[in-house]
């Protein structure tokens, strides 16, 4: 029941505890303590709205960041990507395999803000020994949600 | 002219589908919410629609051979015996039609004669009984009844049964009662045909959707039953393929030979470039038909539940995507009801009687849509209840 629920919570995690039971085929009272256990665990780490930010206001940008890290003695991988995890200006921050070690996207007001923070904050830390700045231009799929489709049902409205 | 003299009579005949009025006065209507049709709110997985684009690109543009591609009817063998432990040659006993709906047809038109009669359970699909008239068949209605589950029952099955019974129609799951046949109320319905000449025509389009931990099972599995059986499936449910047209009928050779010639005459063959994308269906995509049916099952708990909780006595349709509650205690008919839902809440429903005159006091509510669409339907549909007990 666990995984169903994460992927139900997952899609939409604005159901109430009764419809998510219902869905589940559940008892209403098991779903409120798997969900109480797995936010406990960490398993559930919140919850969000994905928002299409484009629609509101366009000055916010974002880029995503290649970062190189050369590990030294106590400062490894990790410890590199716990520091600039605790940046407010951090959106995700990924261990990768290939051409280089961290992707960090970072978020700003503008494009001279996020190059800013990167060239005072990132490019000046201990280990990093390179950046590459690629900023997004625009967003078409954000956690499994298309952004650009106009979400129109082409099917009539009866049909046996 | 006098076209009224010049048309075929037998297709004048044919009355309308049930649903065009309410069809036409929701046109008018804006922000209609839907629960009115009957096909997957899911689109065509993507990898099935980039084997279709590839076709193109490939240039594979031409007819196929009548029966339709080798290889795919080589895939619908090995996924009927994969799936149904159903076993059929590829090179005579499979044809690849355009949609079930031509195999439907094309079983009628092979096996009727002027004054065969065709025994048919209703509430279901809406063109057996009307190709079984163009055909010059006799429909026998046989109403499943809610307290069976809409199952047919074996005593029902006897009871219609005359030397003219050429055929029996077994549209399980139902559209639209979600009805199911397990396996021991097929096993009671291959006790009656057994040793008679009656064929059976299984339309399983919606084999891919039972609910519940029931996998479907075929008639034709059922021991002597190949032998008298047609099954109809397609793609249109099970891979969210309805614009496609693709579907196939598989059954004994001598009987496919003569739909065959039907096929060939009327139709050619099956559209290419679906056939080449219900390959990959078939072969790709296990994975993402069951996540899409288990999208379908809490769905349909959801609007089950929905529909009970509102006094609408619902019970649990066990395959196919529509719920079919009763509405009788609201003393409205079932087309009375839809009429006064969409007027006053701008909500489709199907009237119970759409689909045969047993379905009368039901009205038939489709869940391929999403849960938030599903919610607000049944929100605008309990402040109708409660209006209308005003
Ligand atoms: C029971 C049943 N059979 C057959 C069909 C025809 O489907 P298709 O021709 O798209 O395969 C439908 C479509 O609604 C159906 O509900």
């Amino acid at each position: 029941m666990k995984l169903k629920l994460l992927k139900l919570l997952y899609k939409n995690s604005r159901l109430s505890l009764e419809e998510m039971a219902t869905m589940l085929g559940a008892e209403t009272k098991a779903v409120a303590a798997a969900i109480d256990e797995m936010e406990k665990e960490g398993v559930i780490r919140g919850y969000k709205a994905v928002i299409d930010w484009e629609r509101v206001d366009n000055t916010n940008v974002s880029a995503l960041i290649e970062l190189k890290v050369t590990p030294k003695a106590a400062l490894g991988f990790e410890e590199v990507a716990e520091t600039v995890s605790k940046y407010p200006e951090v959106e995700s921050v990924y261990l990768m395999s290939g051409g280089y070690d961290l992707t960090v996207i970072v978020k700003g007001k503008s494009f001279h803000d996020v190059a800013k923070f990167v060239a005072k904050e990132l490019a000046t830390m201990e280990n990093v020994t390179s950046t590459a700045t690629h900023f997004v231009l625009r967003r078409y799929k954000e956690s499994d949600i298309q952004l650009c489709d106009r979400n129109s049902d082409d099917r009539g409205l009866y049909s046996l | 002219m006098n076209y009224d003299q010049l048309l075929n009579p037998e297709v004048l005949n044919i009355q309308p589908s049930g649903i065009r009025r309410f069809f036409d006065l929701a046109e008018t209507m804006s922000e209609v919410i839907s629960l009115g049709v009957g096909e997957p709110d899911f689109p065509t997985p993507w990898q099935i629609r980039k084997a279709g684009i590839q076709s193109l690109e490939a240039g594979k543009t031409r007819y196929t051979s009548n029966s339709g591609l080798q290889s795919l009817r080589e895939t619908v063998a090995d996924y009927l015996e994969r799936k149904y432990q159903l076993t059929y040659d590829p090179l005579q006993e499979i044809l690849i039609t355009v949609g079930g709906s031509e195999a439907i047809d094309g079983f009628i038109r092979a096996v009727v004669a002027p004054g065969d009669e065709v025994i048919i359970p209703q509430p279901s699909y809406v063109c057996y009984e009307p190709i079984t008239r163009l055909a010059g068949g006799v429909p026998v209605i046989i109403e499943t009844k809610a307290e069976d589950q809409f199952k047919l029952t074996p005593e029902a099955l006897k009871a219609a049964i005359t030397p003219k019974t050429k055929a029996l129609i077994l549209p399980y799951p139902c559209n639209p009662t979600g009805a199911i046949m397990e396996k021991e109320d097929l096993e009671k319905i291959a006790k009656v045909l057994r040793g008679t000449d009656i064929l059976v025509l299984s339309d399983e389009i919606y084999a891919e959707l039972t609910f519940g931990g029931k996998s479907h099972v075929s008639i034709a599995s059922l021991p002597d039953m190949k032998e008298r059986t047609v099954v109809v499936n397609g793609f249109s449910k099970a891979f969210s393929m309805t614009g496609w047209r693709m579907g196939y009928a598989c059954g004994p050779q001598e009987i496919l030979a003569q739909i065959t010639k039907i096929h060939q005459f009327a139709i050619m063959c099956a559209p290419t470039t679906s056939q080449y994308a219900a390959i990959v269906a078939m072969t790709e995509c296990d994975e993402i038909v069951a996540e899409m049916a288990e999208e379908y099952d809490m769905r349909r708990r959801l609007i089950v539940d929905g529909f009970n909780r509102l006094g609408l006595t619902c019970r649990d349709p066990k395959g196919a995507f529509y719920a079919f509650p009763c509405i009788e205690k609201t003393g409205l008919t079932s087309e009375e009801f839809c009429q006064k839902l969409l007027e006053s809440k701008h909500v489709a429903v199907v009237p119970g009687p759409a689909f045969g005159k047993g379905g009368e006091g039901f009205v038939r509510a489709s869940y391929c849509y999403s849960t938030d669409h599903i919610k607000e339907a049944l929100k605008r549909i309990g402040e109708f209840l409660e209006e209308l007990n005003r």
